[in-house]
């Protein structure tokens, strides 16, 4: 019977197989090579001939004075993000769904959408560029108003506000659309039903469009504290300097920092340990609460 | 039925329209701002008075940046990982997206494959066993560590096999009794059925590995083999480099100037825009596609 029926499916087994092959490789082999957090990895060695040392690379990073402002930065950053990537969306997509005229709907939309899709390099070029306390344009139209430049990308007071706000311009745009969607599937004749009642437009909106919203509201909210940990690497990494450290330095940018500049390798992959173990016990509760609550699933 | 709007009404929309179209313009100001920087004479840029039209109009920061030979290395770098990783990464894609769309009962181990697929987004070993695994397969210093390692991407995996799953089985059924196998029925059927569903993820994948930037970074061990967007962090963001030469150094130095830096900026950018009008026709359908399930 089950010969029988490989006989058959054989084809799709060897479909799947090349993707299996990489994953094993490229996704599944770094995971048994997380055994350097418990090492004093060097390369020449490998990961068979290293030196086991315990917990020891654990003991030495929660020991620098550094490592609970770098998780503290990482979580402050991120739930920042987290809360105002859920608020400005859902109060954008309201205001657009306010619009009647078609052609500067879609013309706001096509803006709006534009920055998710260059990469943090271009937008941190252009970042640093606009916002130079000498010579930025930022500065300069602050300067009309009689304020003091400010030196967004320098002053560890200003630093991890600059990211929140740099990451909602990048992609408060993106995430209108699921909201959107959600607005449009809406049906019209409960509005047309609150009109005939005497409903005001503001009426409407409390007690049909946002109920209406909520399931995705909820869905997105859960699912977004899977990122916890995530204060975006990308950004940060093109943003930040030396001088801002303080305030801005985050787990990721601390592993690259630690584990490939100063090859401490085994001190590295400790970090980047802790990091994945707790990210996944955060995801997986969101997965769970969300399959709960809203009905989601992953495939 | 038409109601006429109040006064409160009529004032909330023109506030409305007019914020609107003010937060979209604020989405693409600061680009025409280093447009405008990249076509002004050095003086007037360094200066601050560039705003958002040229001043003193030339195109000698594009002619300087355009005729840098490892400018052009790195664009062809990013070419030939643009091609070969695009087209790598769809056919892996559809080759995994396929099978994993058979209900369980047609693929033994279904649910299985799929777990171990997912799990990958789940948990990762990090960055620096991952790294040591691209160099133990002896990828580093090549064009295969920016096109191998991240071949498979789960999520595409997931948009293309929930749109498989909204595919009628009937057409197959048809294939398979005229004698088709799996192989048919995915390039004969499934593939022509789903171009929009692969159009969307073959942008997605275009425009992701022209933006990847890191691994070059990463796996590069000489800056003349970074692809465009890695020798664009070193040039526009990076200020102080490890692993230039002095001649390079030399050389960043003369280029570490407003304009060439807008310049270099905008050219980056321009492919991304000149791919976004065809984007966007496709990623708003994508996206809602992608999470409707059965």
């Amino acid at each position: 019977m089950l010969a029988k029926k490989f006989r058959r499916q054989w084809p799709l087994h060897l479909m799947i197989l090349p993707g299996v092959i990489l994953v094993l490789i490229y996704s599944y082999w770094p995971m048994v090579g997380i055994a350097m957090a418990f090492q004093k990895f060097t390369p020449f060695k490998g990961l068979f001939g290293s030196k086991w040392i315990g917990l020891d690379n654990f003991h030495y990073v929660f020991a620098l004075p550094e490592t609970g402002q770098i998780i503290w930065n990482t979580i402050f950053i991120s739930i920042m993000k987290i809360g105002a990537g859920l608020i400005a969306p859902i109060t954008i997509s309201l205001l657009l769904n306010e619009l009647r005229n078609e052609l500067i709907k879609r013309g706001v939309q096509t803006l709006i959408y534009l920055p998710h899709f260059l990469s943090w390099v271009i937008l941190g070029g252009i970042l640093i560029d606009i916002l130079s306390p000498t010579n930025g344009i930022v500065n300069q139209v602050l300067g009309w108003f009689g304020v003091e430049p400010i030196f967004f990308l320098g002053s560890n007071k200003w630093f991890p506000y600059t990211l929140v706000m740099s990451d909602i311009w990048k992609e408060f745009g993106f995430s209108t659309i699921v909201y959107l969607a959600a607005l449009s599937s809406i049906n019209p004749s409960l509005y047309e039903a609150a009109t005939v009642d005497g409903a005001s437009r503001w009426k409407q909106t409390i007690h049909i469009t946002l109920p209406g919203m909520m399931p995705i509201v909820i869905l997105m909210a859960t699912l977004s504290l899977g990122n916890v940990l995530n204060a975006g690497f990308d950004q940060v990494f093109n943003l930040y300097s030396p001088q801002v450290y303080q305030s801005g330095d985050v787990l990721d940018t601390f592993i690259y920092r630690i584990g490939m500049q100063n090859a401490q390798y085994g001190v590295g992959t400790a970090v980047g340990f802790f990091k994945s173990i707790v990210s996944l016990v955060f995801i997986t509760t969101s997965y769970a609460l969300a399959s709960k609550f809203a009905n989601y699933r992953i495939f | 039925m038409h109601i006429k709007p109040s006064l409160s009404r009529k004032i909330f929309m023109a506030c409305n329209y007019t914020f609107l179209i003010a937060l979209g313009l604020l989405c693409v100001l600061p680009m025409v701002h280093i447009l405008a920087l990249s076509f002004s004479s050095k003086g007037p840029a360094t200066a601050g008075m560039v705003g958002l039209w040229p001043v003193d109009f030339t195109l000698s920061s594009y002619e300087y940046v355009l005729t840098k030979p490892q400018f052009l290395k790195a664009m062809w770098i990013t070419v030939q990982r643009v091609v070969l990783g695009t087209s790598i990464s769809m056919l892996l894609t559809l080759l995994i997206a396929y099978p994993l769309s058979k209900e369980a009962k047609d693929f033994a181990f279904r649910t299985q494959y799929a777990w171990f697929f997912v799990f990958t987004t789940l948990f990762s070993g990090g960055l620096i066993p991952r790294y040591m695994t691209i160099r133990d397969t002896g990828l580093i210093d090549t064009l295969w560590a920016l096109v191998i390692p991240g071949a498979v991407a789960v999520f595409n995996v997931i948009l293309l096999l929930n749109f498989f799953r909204g595919l009628p089985k009937e057409l197959e059924e048809a294939s398979f009794i005229d004698g088709g196998g799996y192989m048919t029925s995915l390039w004969r059927i499934y593939a022509p059925l789903s171009l929009p569903a692969m159009a969307t993820v073959t942008l997605f994948t275009v425009v992701g590995q022209w933006n990847e930037w890191f691994d070059g970074l990463l796996l590069m061990n000489t800056p003349e083999k970074y692809p465009l967007s890695s020798y664009l962090q070193t040039v526009i963001v990076q200020e102080n480099l490890t692993k230039v030469t002095a001649d390079q150094a030399a050389m960043l130095a003369e280029v570490s100037n407003r304009t060439f830096k807008a310049a270099q900026i905008f050219i980056g950018a321009l492919p991304i825009l000149c791919v976004y009008p065809f984007l966007q026709r496709f990623f708003v359908k994508g996206i809602v596609m992608g999470s409707v399930k059965e």
